[in-house]
């Protein structure tokens, strides 16, 4: 019952807050309708999402996010100083195959959108299986430790929060 | 001081804008040009979310949110017609 | 006129300003496509999360009104920056790049550009799902 209700729980608090940052005041009323809101749209919506994510560790996800918005600082500053300073022709790009372990997609979906928000790499596809992301680094001396660190990093607490 | 920063972050996000638009004329290949179109609307939002700052009102807001998202589909819409020569199949 | 906040907000547009402006720079001087990608997606996102906190804190100290409207962009375009790198990462590809300069997937199927998946591709829809979670 509480399943057919509240399919997607996480959705429900996020579209609540959305709201909430949408109208910009916080009052009584426009809580109800952001809940309100919040419940209604997943009840209706829900044939479209049949598998829910599970979230098994939310203390490791917080701890994630803090990680990867401090790398996106400093990934940010890495890139324009390289962008500012360094010859155009010093830059070394290579590609990169990083073979996964995780195989939910929404951990994938993450594992990607991280690699790209973080120092010199882009990820560019998957393989066709899902086995393997292939990434690009803007300028890398060690292909293989940076393989390593992405897999330490970042797949590694991913594998613990969806898995 | 915080007009001269508003000037100054200004001259850099229209700067950045030119840049783009350089990048559209010259842009080699298709990627190149969506990527520079994507870029000259991240720089747009800047644009209205300082000009906001600077009126002093929150009107622009609705209008930078409007952007990023019209931004964000016409990207995915270009990549889409790229990669499959149809985007809604 | 020197209220701390006052100078925060400038300190952070102005940030904002010089991220903004590398982020197209590199955008002018990179050489290749790929490296190109990188200066957008990084640079320029750090560029107007800087202006975001600006206006927030701007509204909170000038006006003495909770802005939180800003969140909401900057969260949108943390959420989409790395889709869009991806699409426009996997259409250069497909034009403009040679299929053997990748490196193999170490696995027994390809890229998901060239071959097919093994049974319905879950490839494709792993990506667009993040901008809704």
């Amino acid at each position: 019952m509480i399943q057919r209700l509240i399919p997607h729980p996480l959705l429900s608090i996020m579209l609540t807050l959305v709201w909430l940052g949408l109208v910009n005041k916080i009052t009584l009323g426009n809580l109800l309708l952001g809940l309100l809101l919040g419940l209604a749209v997943p009840m209706v919506t829900a044939p479209y999402w049949p598998n829910r994510p599970t979230l098994r560790r939310p203390l490791v996800a917080v701890k994630y996010i803090l990680i990867v918005l401090w790398d996106i600082i400093v990934a940010n500053v890495q890139v324009a100083i390289m962008i500012l300073f360094k010859p155009r022709d010093a830059f070394r790009s290579r590609w990169i195959t990083v073979p996964l372990e995780l195989t939910s997609p929404e951990a994938i979906t993450v594992l990607a959108g991280t690699i790209t928000m973080t120092p010199g790499t882009v990820s560019a596809m998957l393989s066709a299986d899902g086995r393997a992301i292939l990434v690009h680094c803007l300028h890398t001396d060690d292909p293989e430790g940076d393989r390593d660190q992405i897999k330490r990093r970042y797949e590694g607490p991913l594998k613990e929060i969806f898995e | 001081m915080i007009d001269i920063a508003l000037t100054f972050a200004f001259a850099c996000f229209g700067l950045g804008l030119l840049f783009c638009l350089w990048r559209i004329t010259v842009g080699p290949n298709p990627a190149d040009r969506i990527l520079a179109l994507d870029t000259m609307v991240i720089n747009v939002i800047a644009l209205l979310v300082l000009y906001g700052v600077r009126e002093g009102t929150a009107v622009y807001f609705e209008a930078s949110m409007l952007v990023a998202m019209v931004g964000f589909v016409s990207t995915v819409a270009y990549c889409r017609f790229i990669l499959r020569g149809d985007i809604i199949e | 006129m020197t209220d701390p906040a006052e100078i925060l907000v400038t300190i952070f547009i102005v940030l904002g300003g010089v991220f903004g402006l590398v982020g197209s720079y590199g955008l002018l001087k990179l050489r290749d496509t790929m490296q190109r990608l990188h200066g957008p997606t990084k640079a320029t996102t750090l560029g107007i999360g800087s202006v975001l906190i600006a206006s927030m804190i701007h509204a909170l100290a000038v006006k003495g009104a909770l802005s939180f409207h800003e969140l909401l962009i900057t969260l949108f375009l943390l959420l989409t920056a790395p889709i869009t790198a991806n699409f426009i990462a996997k259409a250069y590809i497909i034009r403009n790049s040679d299929r053997t300069k990748l490196p193999g997937t170490g696995g027994r199927y390809g890229w998901s550009v060239y071959d097919d998946a093994p049974g319905p591709s879950e490839a494709t829809t792993g990506e667009q799902g993040s901008s809704q979670d």
